[in-house]
């Protein structure tokens, strides 16, 4: 393994650490846990808190700020935060009008969550949740916990927080959100395996000439491995899929392409370059397009296309004003 | 009887066999999850060990509870929270008892693993932890009922739960991230399972 690193046990307090002094004017860190919330609090409005296991930044602190989220909680690298950290978030950031948490579909995510909300009622906090699984790639089914939140999970933030700003209701600002939920759909695949820096070794190994098709965040097996494939044929793959997961024709849609932590830009634009071809083609008008990290998987190779089919309220939260570290609009 | 000396002494050589086998359960989680059983687990117990000289100084139940509460707070993930209700559910079920014995032992198992299924909304069948904790019960609570001593109950237990973590090889996952391989997670054993049988094991060896 070889990273620019101190030490594997300090990697996470050390990340954090660094981005809040880089962003004193949005960011300060809760004393004794790795949460991030916004350097000056704002009341009357819903607040919004969201996290997961590190290494996928600069998601979720990087969002915190104006227009998007008011907490962040950052777990082990690739682990869920545990519940007590979730909770000092939750009561650091509460309102009078109430906490949406944004979890992504992971059980372990969803237990410390639930866990930290359910000792937050006690102190008299409002707490309402929405979980994004927004990943085509894996089966939604009885038999399954779900299908998987990823990088879809950036316009729930983006569009709920500048709903939240207005000082929407906590209802209103968990409608919109589970909207999103329902309107977005991502699929990615890799092309090299990301390395946990405690566990010194790349999570899963690929040959040469191959790719993981349908890939997790987190390095989990996608739907299957296949041979490596062009950036137009693996392109058309991934919106295959998500193309026939919900009907988009016709509408108004907002595209991201992200990076995994190890792909440039470079071949972010290429494959971007087939995904508005192909979208233009079908009929489907893209509005706004996102090309860049905005869900990484630490070192991984490889990257994912999110399509959020918009209606006006959509459009419209999109587009409204957000400032924080990671996005701007 | 054990006593509260005996029990940090076993929660000491459970920290040990995490670190031991960090490496082993890892890899198996890479295969089916995310990679991180291993290095979760071992970090829970170091941060258990290191609470050693105080919890010694505790009723059973109190120990119990604390070392829950640990896991739950230090690990995240979600071997943190259902390993950290097990214990809690447990300690809950022991009270506030300087010495226990097998009955006791039992009972507070079957209460632990009642809180796992309820935390983690599972049952057997679904290639998780369960599929070793059930089995291994089931085994202890007949050997018991046939009449055997303490260690041979333990021994029963293990054998039961290695037979149950082999039974998970064919299971599909229906439940954690496992899940998303559906038919892909056949014939990989589970490392939540496979972790619950080492811990087993170190209590086995302690009677």
């Amino acid at each position: 393994m070889k990273k620019l690193i101190n030490s594997v046990e300090t990697v996470e307090d050390e990340m954090i650490q660094g981005l809040v002094k880089a962003y004193p004017q949005y960011l300060k860190k809760i004393d004794g846990h790795n949460v991030v919330v916004r350097a000056n609090k704002k009341e009357g409005k819903v607040a919004l808190i969201s996290g997961g296991g590190s290494g996928h930044e600069p998601a979720h602190a990087g969002y915190v700020g104006e227009g998007m989220l008011d907490a962040a909680v950052a777990g082990a690298v690739y682990t869920s935060p545990a519940s007590d950290a979730i909770l000092e978030g939750i009561k650091a950031i509460a309102t009078d009008q109430g906490v949406l948490m944004v979890i992504k579909n992971y059980t372990g995510d969803v237990m410390n969550f639930e866990m930290a909300a359910e000792m937050a009622e006690m102190e008299g906090i409002k707490v309402k949740q929405v979980i994004v699984n927004d990943d085509v790639a894996v089966k939604d089914s009885l038999y399954t916990v779900g299908r998987r939140g990823v990088a879809g999970t950036v316009f729930v933030h983006k569009i709920a927080g500048a709903l939240a700003e207005t000082g929407a209701s906590l209802d209103d600002v968990q409608a919109v959100a589970q909207k999103v939920i329902d309107n977005v759909r991502t699929m990615g695949a890799a092309i090299l395996p990301s390395t946990i820096p405690a566990a010194g070794k790349p999570g899963f190994e690929l040959a040469d000439d191959e790719m993981e098709v349908g890939i997790g965040i987190h390095g989990e097996p996608g739907t299957h491995r296949e041979k490596m494939m062009t950036a137009n044929e693996i392109t058309d793959h991934l919106l295959d899929k998500i193309l026939a997961d919900i009907d988009y024709s016709g509408s108004e849609v907002a595209v991201m392409v992200n990076g995994a932590g190890s792909t440039p830009l470079m071949e972010l634009y290429i494959i971007n370059n087939r995904v508005a071809d192909v979208l233009a083609e079908k009929g489907i008008k893209v509005v706004q397009t996102f090309v860049g990290e905005y869900m990484t998987s630490i070192d991984m190779a490889g990257f994912s296309i999110s399509v959020l089919k918009l209606d006006d309220q959509l459009k419209e939260l999109l587009a409204a004003k957000a400032d924080t570290p990671a996005m701007k609009a | 009887m054990t006593d509260s000396k005996k029990i940090v002494e076993i929660l000491i050589a459970m920290a040990k066999v995490m670190e031991e086998n960090k490496e082993y359960l890892t890899d198996l989680d890479n295969v089916i999850g995310d990679g991180d059983h291993g290095i979760n687990m071992a970090r829970g117990f170091s941060e258990v060990e290191k609470q050693a000289d105080t919890l010694v100084q505790k009723d059973i139940g109190t120990i119990l509870k604390t070392v829950g509460m640990t896991l739950v707070s230090k690990v995240g993930g979600s071997s943190g929270p259902l390993y950290g209700t097990a214990f809690m559910k447990a300690g809950m079920a022991i009270g506030a008892k300087e010495e226990i014995d097998i009955n006791d032992f039992l009972s507070a198992l079957e209460t632990g693993i009642e809180g796992v299924k309820a935390r983690g909304r599972s049952t057997t069948g679904e290639k998780t932890m369960l599929d070793a904790m059930v089995p291994a019960l089931d085994a202890m609570k007949n050997e018991l009922a046939a009449g055997a001593d303490p260690k041979s109950v333990l021994a029963a237990g293990v054998t039961a739960a290695q037979e149950g973590v082999e039974a998970t090889k064919p299971m599909v996952a229906t439940k954690g991230r496992a899940s998303y391989l559906g038919e892909r997670s056949v014939g990989h054993q589970d490392p939540g399972a496979t972790s619950f049988t080492l811990l087993l094991t170190e209590i086995g060896k302690a009677l």
